[in-house]
């Protein structure tokens, strides 16, 4: 049954903290950073308030954060935490820790570029410098999926046959600033979908002692590794049932994948975050005069949907896929992934790589735009394009 | 409140034997003492290091309570964790057993690359007792320098060599570092003196909030002493006044031991092989001095300071 919902005009960071409210961690343990900020000093302010019984555990560095997530999680209790750019990349070492330990736990990231030179506004450097760490990565078009992201994240995570932490990227500013119409569910619904945290062979459990972390050697260490990759195929097969409950509460559709008005396109734009928005009002103006455009928006990045991508994408004529970070001396992180999905489809689309918004650059509609006339008139070129760019 | 041997050898050893520690490595010990001197159930987190590797290959464990093994650098930010775990369960009615968090780093994991993650976790008033076992270098990845090693001694990157004496700075002191957190149990014991390390442990883990214990355990391997001769050494540091045995509890000093006749530094030094060549080398004997006036230097200080903070 839907839900009733309430209406509330807030920003990304405040909808996180929502989420966080409603979930009501047993254990956050999070350093400040812009522009993560605004999630912990709300809800900081919940906990002060009452509105949340969460211990905070106010740590002296991204390290320590990650780490004492990793301590509470392993103890057996439900964990929550921010960051971004810098955090992030302070955190790297605990964060596969994390993943390979198998500690459910959901981390609100709100992309912002990874120096250096140092700034503090949106790209996807820092997630996209953890794609290979074992999380799943959620990307949020907006402030409504960053709420209900967070809430399918942490019943993601603590499925038992997946066991994983969960990264909700939301981009800094674009989203996290920027205050928008956002529909929360009832407190006891959100209580209820997420449920009572059943630990898996917590440390507290002191009748039944573990070891977590030993020294793991060439015996055993490559059968561990095979398990986590286990796990992620595991995420992948269990994500639709998660989607499925969510959405008979709030009657919204989650999947892998969102695809906008891309059954009939011809020419296409492949990104995520929060350019999904800008591209799809570029997709309805350029549909008035007829042209047969279409987007498709990414929405889970780990585990990657490339069967689904490719599928999406058979049978296009031309397909432009939008990077908000870059590879150096390599093709641009969702670009590469992209075109390796496609190389088993038969009719596959010319593609071409663009990338834009670095270091909080506006992604406005001429770029997007720009994009779509160069993929209709056949202009593509070897490596990447930029949008955005002076020359 | 003493513990008496007939009352300990009753008692369960909570770190089994079948590690894989070097024969004489007085860590073993260390930890099994520990436990025992704790009447509680615990959970320990174990910074990387020579406990850390030789009692957890996959898939054996020596160790018979919970235990979690994280990274180098951040025991105490793991078991502030953990603790924090244990005060949200609590809370919520969902534990209703007494646990202690005890939290074991070597100096490489304590003194260096651990030092902010403990110093966060003190200041944050975690309830945890942190033991480090100094072995003053990095000795499971074979004998480099850290900021626990002392003046003079040779390790594998500040080699003794033509032009080179070993290690010209002097040891960092980190309990004085703890204790200037203020609100913390701070004490410094050593192997060798047993009774009094489990005093401490279980002072420290009665008192309300962060406790740290700086206990010596000589490197048998690379302090170039026999394996049977830890506690000898260990010893010679607490009677040479190398190693006081002290307590600074909410700033109040005390030491626990006054060698009557303290031993010159020399004995400490030269029955252990990594200062050989300081009594065979030009220059060596000026360095023994040096460390022998930094020695006199910090007991100094530490009696002005237990007379400064005395209690009336």
């Amino acid at each position: 049954m839907i839900a009733e919902k309430t209406l509330v005009a807030i920003t990304g960071a405040m909808a996180s903290a929502h989420a966080m409210r409603q979930i009501n961690p047993d254990v956050v343990a999070a350093y400040p950073i812009t522009p993560q900020t605004p999630i912990m000093m709300n809800f900081a302010q919940f906990v002060a308030d009452g509105l949340a019984d969460t211990e905070v555990v106010t740590v002296e560095s991204e390290h320590s954060a990650m780490s004492a997530c990793v301590g509470a999680a392993a103890a057996g209790a439900r964990v929550m935490t921010a960051t971004a750019a810098n955090g992030l990349a302070l955190m790297h070492e605990i964060v596969y820790i994390a993943a390979s330990t198998r500690l459910p736990m959901v981390m609100s990231i709100v992309n912002r570029a990874l120096s250096g030179p140092i700034n503090i506004h949106c790209d996807h450097s820092d997630t996209m410098a953890e794609r290979d760490s074992g999380w799943i990565q959620i990307f949020c078009e907006n402030a409504q999926e960053v709420y209900e992201s967070t809430i399918l994240a942490m019943k993601w995570a603590e499925n038992e046959k997946v066991l994983l932490p969960v990264m909700v990227n939301q981009d800094g500013f674009i989203i996290s600033h920027s205050v928008e119409n956002v529909e929360i569910l009832p407190d006891d619904v959100v209580k209820e979908f997420v449920g009572e945290h059943v630990p898996h062979e917590p440390l507290l459990d002191v009748e039944h002692p573990i070891t977590y972390g030993p020294l793991d050697l060439y015996d055993y260490y490559f059968e561990h590794k095979r398990q986590q990759m286990e796990a992620m195929k595991e995420a992948e097969k269990e994500f639709p049932k998660i989607a499925a409950k969510l959405s008979a509460i709030t009657g919204n559709e989650y999947d892998f994948i969102e695809s906008y008005k891309l059954d009939d396109a011809e020419y296409v734009i492949v990104t995520l975050g929060s350019s999904a928005g800008t591209v799809k009002y570029v997709v309805d103006e350029m549909r008035e005069t007829g042209k047969k455009v279409g987007l498709l928006k990414i929405r889970v990045f780990r585990p990657f949907p490339g069967k689904r991508i490719a599928e999406a994408l058979n049978g296009k004529k031309a397909v432009a896929v939008l990077d908000r970070s870059a590879s150096f001396g390599a093709e641009a992180p969702i670009y590469a992934e992209v075109k390796s999905a496609l190389y088993t489809i038969k009719e596959r689309p010319i593609l071409q790589s663009y990338v834009y918004g670095l270091g909080g650059r506006d992604f406005t509609p001429d770029h997007a735009k720009t994009a779509f006339d160069r993929l209709m008139k056949g202009e593509f070129f070897e490596g990447e394009g930029y949008l955005g760019l002076r020359d | 409140m003493a513990f008496m041997l007939k009352d300990m050898v009753k008692k369960e050893w909570r770190l089994a034997s079948g590690h894989r520690l070097c024969p004489g490595c007085p860590a073993p010990t260390l930890v099994k003492l520990a436990l025992m001197a704790i009447d509680y159930d615990v959970v320990v987190a174990n910074a990387t290091g020579c406990l850390e590797v030789s009692t957890t290959i996959y898939p054996y464990s020596a160790w018979k309570v919970p235990w979690i093994h994280n990274a180098f650098e951040n025991a105490a930010a793991t078991i502030s964790g953990v603790e924090a775990a244990y005060k949200a369960l609590k809370k919520k009615g969902k534990i209703n057993r007494d646990i202690k968090f005890i939290a074991f780093g070597g100096d490489g994991g304590t003194y260096d690359i651990g030092i902010q993650a403990l110093s966060g976790a003190i200041e944050r008033g975690h309830d945890f007792l942190y033991i480090l076992y100094d072995n003053e270098g990095y000795m499971n990845t074979g004998n480099q320098r850290s900021g626990a090693t002392p003046t003079g001694a040779n390790t594998t990157t500040v080699p003794v060599g033509k032009k080179s004496l070993g290690k010209l700075r002097v040891k960092k002191n980190i309990t004085e570092i703890i204790a200037g957190h203020g609100r913390v149990y701070v004490a410094q014991a050593s192997i060798s003196h047993w009774q009094d390390f489990m005093n401490k442990v279980k002072k420290g883990v009665e008192y309300e909030g962060p406790a740290f214990i700086n206990a010596l355990s000589p490197c048998v391997r690379f302090w170039r002493v026999r394996s049977d001769q830890a506690m000898e050494v260990a010893k010679l540091g607490v009677e040479t006044n190398y190693w006081p045995l002290y307590e600074v509890v909410d700033g109040v000093y005390k030491i626990n031991y006054k060698p009557r006749k303290p031993k010159p530094l020399e004995e400490f030094l030269k029955i252990q092989g990594r200062f050989s060549h300081l009594f065979k080398r030009e220059g060596g004997k000026e360095l023994i001095e040096e460390s022998q006036m930094e020695v006199n230097r910090r007991w100094e200080r530490l009696l002005k300071l237990e007379e400064a903070t005395k209690q009336s």
